[in-house]
């Protein structure tokens, strides 16, 4: 039973743990099918992650949390919108330096509330109760996997709702299709009257958005205690890299998450799970916490070689305007 | 009355920094009406057809339509009113289907996509009377394909006022008829069509008039009926203007470049160059006429070094130069110029200066670490004088200048290399009359000068004139090679088709085989003659 219970709490972690990953790749998947490469992911996320945490506690409400993250990450995309769509800002260097802009609005906006008084989650019975482990009746109840897959909170749900929603969106509406020509040929929409710069706009901004809430999470997730490392720590540029991995698809994105959620959670639950089965698995003990460290970041590296050897003719989601600005009277 | 016009620009300026573009242009076209806009490649044609488009705005000067003055923003206040352009790069998405294509600028396309939209497309084409296939994807399809889904599109979007761009510059000789058959009937239909082009026959044959413009400014109007193609050339270039295309004779040397038995495949690694055979002599024009996708490309690029050979053997001057790296190729004077179907992609760095471009095929000649700009400066300079380059400077980037002006760099660099041969594709592909005369005058004066010259063509009129020979390709397949001055357009047609099949004519030469030929076993063949 304790070792089934082991499975059980390693399956719940990889969820857990992963879900703002999930987040910040669909939201750069919006961003992206626009032909807006934003690097920015990190800053948005921690932009949206210290607003939603700091209003939704004085506020008591996890709805409002959600919101104002959301709207904080909107914010910062538009400023992202405003650089890159009008005034024809290098999209690279405009995404680093929000990321770097972001950190510094997180430790700043942090710092200063930290002098006043910084709240405590547990202190936020709304916020601490909103984000508590929700049981989805009959399928939690499943053995061995219920509680891993369907004990949890509402924003994991609402992560989870989120992208299977921008994948339909984007698959199967007519503004779906409008944006992905964008992204595609910017000029080709262009000249069938789709407004360009409304429709980027208002994309980047919902995708940062959407990061935003991710950021939250995290917030919530490490029970809101601020010290001196952020929140988000590097889940931004992994997002940015599974979005290759996930060849722009939300879809692919869930499935994404967990693959690479796998691995990242080993690093906290190897240890665990070799004292459970000490035959079979009690090798992972001996990898050092260096190697769980680095687990992350050489997958990801694998990852991205993988995916560049795979791109055939029609089959790659990859924007072909990725990055590009669109300027129309350019020749 | 005054007569009404479906569209009429008045007094149209427009300028690009210090570049005047338009400079007090007029035009007008009626309902019913094929108006020709006819002119030299960078005499501001495109950019006045733009200005209807919604591209560019104009500085000054006024539009009607039917009558009315308006303004046109954006590419969507021109669809409102009824004006759709084909443009000459055309304006598609790659990766989405034909249908997607055209959906995605429908107006109230309702929130969810559904599979209807195929067959609400596919009924729209019949309508109009094209055949296309609503689910093929745009990288599936040939140029014409791609074309004609855009003349579907400005059609679906109730476009009575049709603007094309250089149409015919990509399409055969068939396509074109089968165009023209289409713009006659949406003339018959009522809707006033514009046509940009430069070939003077095509001129003649489609319009009703003729606007002219020439570097920017629009010099008259003229019922085509009331004209001739020599009137026209006038007008355009601005003076009297030799419409013959000469072709020096020139005693040739032996074989400088001879192909045997070459196979090659494509990218998608079916055959494309079917055990082919020729040779070409210094002092010669090889022509190689086909219709387009029958190998060209890949046997440019193979005798270039550019792409791995299955089986045959090259020689250039007696040495092997099957596995040379392109460099080695290089060095040994054989230049490659390949002008694409999209006429920008290959040969030169878009963004770069003509210097830059000059000097991406010098710059390990110079000593030390260091790019001599100033070598590459004179030669930029000379090619823009020589070739009558039309740019703002020598530090323009190339994507900057017109179709034409690109061409003739590209072929100055070439020739700047002092190649013994030139394999030079489709260098006039969408040039004016004045430029590819220019380019001709090139080739010929390099032939004078003992290059050989493989020049793939499609104008079979040019070539005819131009050439020494012709080689035909049939689906990789030589079907002969013919005497530019013993043969005819019909002949060589039928050639291009497979119907005629030339290549076994002479039974007593293999097909292809130089009688002086520099490989050893066909030397010992000569001595026995």
């Amino acid at each position: 039973m304790d070792k089934l219970g082991v499975i059980t709490s390693f399956i719940h972690n990889i969820i857990v743990f992963n879900i703002p990953l999930l987040y910040g790749t669909v939201g750069e998947i919006v961003v992206e099918k626009s032909g807006s490469l934003n690097l920015g992911v990190e800053g948005t996320m921690a932009v949206g992650a210290i607003f939603g945490y700091i209003f939704g506690c004085y506020a008591n409400s996890l709805g409002v949390g959600i919101l104002v993250a959301f709207l904080a990450g909107a914010i910062f995309g538009l400023l992202f919108a405003a650089l890159t769509v009008s005034f024809q800002a290098n999209q690279n260097i405009t995404g680093l330096t929000l990321t770097t802009f972001g950190l510094g609005i997180y430790f700043f906006v942090g710092n200063s509330v930290k002098s006043t008084g910084w709240p405590v989650m547990a202190d936020y019975e709304n916020v601490k109760e909103g984000f508590a482990d929700i049981d989805i009746p009959l399928l939690s109840d499943i053995p061995l996997i219920g509680r891993g897959i369907f004990s949890h909170n509402l924003l994991v749900y609402l992560g989870i709702i989120i992208a299977v929603a921008v994948w339909w969106y984007l698959k199967h509406t007519s503004l779906g299709l409008r944006l992905r020509a964008i992204g595609e040929n910017p000029a080709a929409a262009d000249s069938v009257g789709i407004n360009v710069n409304r429709m980027k706009y208002i994309h980047i901004c919902l995708g940062c958005g959407i990061m935003g809430i991710g950021g939250y999470y995290m917030g919530l997730n490490m029970s809101g205690s601020f010290n001196s490392s952020c929140w988000i720590n590097g889940y931004g540029w992994i997002a940015v890299a599974l979005v290759i991995f996930a060849n722009w698809s939300p879809a692919v994105a869930i499935f994404g998450t967990f693959v690479f959620g796998f691995f990242n959670t080993l690093r906290v639950s190897g240890t665990s799970i070799a004292a459970a089965f000490p035959e079979t698995l009690g090798w992972l003990a001996d990898i050092p916490a260096q190697m769980y460290q680095a687990l992350p970041f050489i997958i990801t590296a694998v990852v991205l070689v993988v995916t560049s050897i795979r791109n055939k003719r029609g089959s790659s989601g990859l924007p072909a305007a990725l990055g590009l600005n669109y300027f129309r009277e350019d020749r | 009355m005054a007569e009404q016009y479906a569209i009429e620009m008045r007094g149209i300026t427009k300028t690009f920094g210090s570049t005047v573009a338009n400079k007090n242009v007029d035009l007008a076209v009626k309902n019913g009406e094929i108006l020709a806009l006819l002119g030299e490649n960078g005499s501001g044609k495109t950019t006045l057809m733009n200005m209807l488009s919604g591209i560019y705005k104009p500085d000054s000067g006024s539009i009607f339509v039917d009558g009315k003055e308006v303004t046109i923003d954006s590419p969507e206040d021109a669809k409102r009113l009824g004006i759709g352009m084909v443009h000459q790069h055309f304006k598609l998405v790659d990766v989405f289907s034909a249908a997607d294509n055209i959906w995605m600028g429908k107006e109230k396309p309702g929130f969810a996509l559904s599979k209807k939209r195929y067959k609400e497309i596919d009924e729209i084409t019949k309508k109009f009377g094209f055949e296309l296939d609503p689910e093929k994807k745009v990288y599936n399809m040939a140029v014409s394909e791609k074309q004609t889904l855009e003349i579907i599109k400005v059609l679906y979007y109730g476009a009575k006022i049709i603007i094309l761009d250089e149409p015919t510059a990509v399409l055969t000789v068939q396509e074109i008829e089968r165009l023209f058959g289409v713009l006659r009937r949406m003339k018959e239909e009522g809707h006033a069509i514009i046509i940009i082009t430069h070939k003077l026959n095509e001129v003649m044959d489609i319009s009703d008039r003729v606007a002219i413009m020439r570097k920017g400014e629009y010099i008259t109007t003229v019922n085509t009926a009331e004209t001739s193609e020599q009137e026209l050339t006038e007008w355009m270039v601005g003076r009297k203007v030799d419409l013959n295309i000469d072709r020096p004779v020139v005693e040739t040397t032996r074989p400088l470049l001879e192909v045997r038995d070459l196979t090659i495949n494509n990218d998608e690694g079916a055959t494309a160059i079917d055990n082919v055979s020729f040779y070409i002599r210094g002092g010669e024009i090889l022509g190689v006429a086909g219709i387009a996708g029958c190998g060209q490309k890949e046997l440019c690029e193979a005798i270039a070094g550019l792409r791995p050979i299955v089986s045959g053997q090259m020689i250039h001057k007696g040495d092997n130069i099957v596995g040379l790296t392109p460099k080695a190729i290089l060095e040994k004077g054989i230049s490659m110029s390949f002008i694409p179907e999209d006429r920008l992609g290959m040969g030169l760095a878009p963004s770069m200066s003509i210097i830059d471009n000059m000097l991406l095929k010098k710059y390990r000649d110079s000593k030390g670490p260091f790019v001599d700009r100033k070598t590459g400066r004179e030669d930029a300079e000379r090619v823009i004088k020589e070739l009558e380059v039309v740019t703002p400077s020598a530090e323009t980037p190339v994507r900057r200048l017109s179709g034409g002006n690109v061409q003739k760099v590209l072929l100055g660099r070439e020739i700047k290399a002092g190649p013994n041969v030139i394999v030079t594709a489709y260098p006039v592909r969408g040039l004016d009359i004045n430029s590819s005369y220019t380019i001709y005058d090139i080739l010929n004066k390099q032939k004078t000068e003992g290059v050989g010259i493989l020049f793939v063509g499609e104008d079979l009129d040019v070539m005819l004139a131009l050439c020494d020979k012709i080689m035909v390709l049939c689906h990789g397949k030589v079907m002969g090679v013919v005497h530019a001055h013993k043969t005819n357009k019909e002949e060589l047609g039928l050639m291009m088709t497979g119907t005629l099949d030339l290549s076994e004519k002479y039974a007593d030469k293999p097909a292809g085989f130089a009688r002086d030929t520099l490989f050893e076993d066909g030397n010992k063949k000569e001595e026995q003659e």
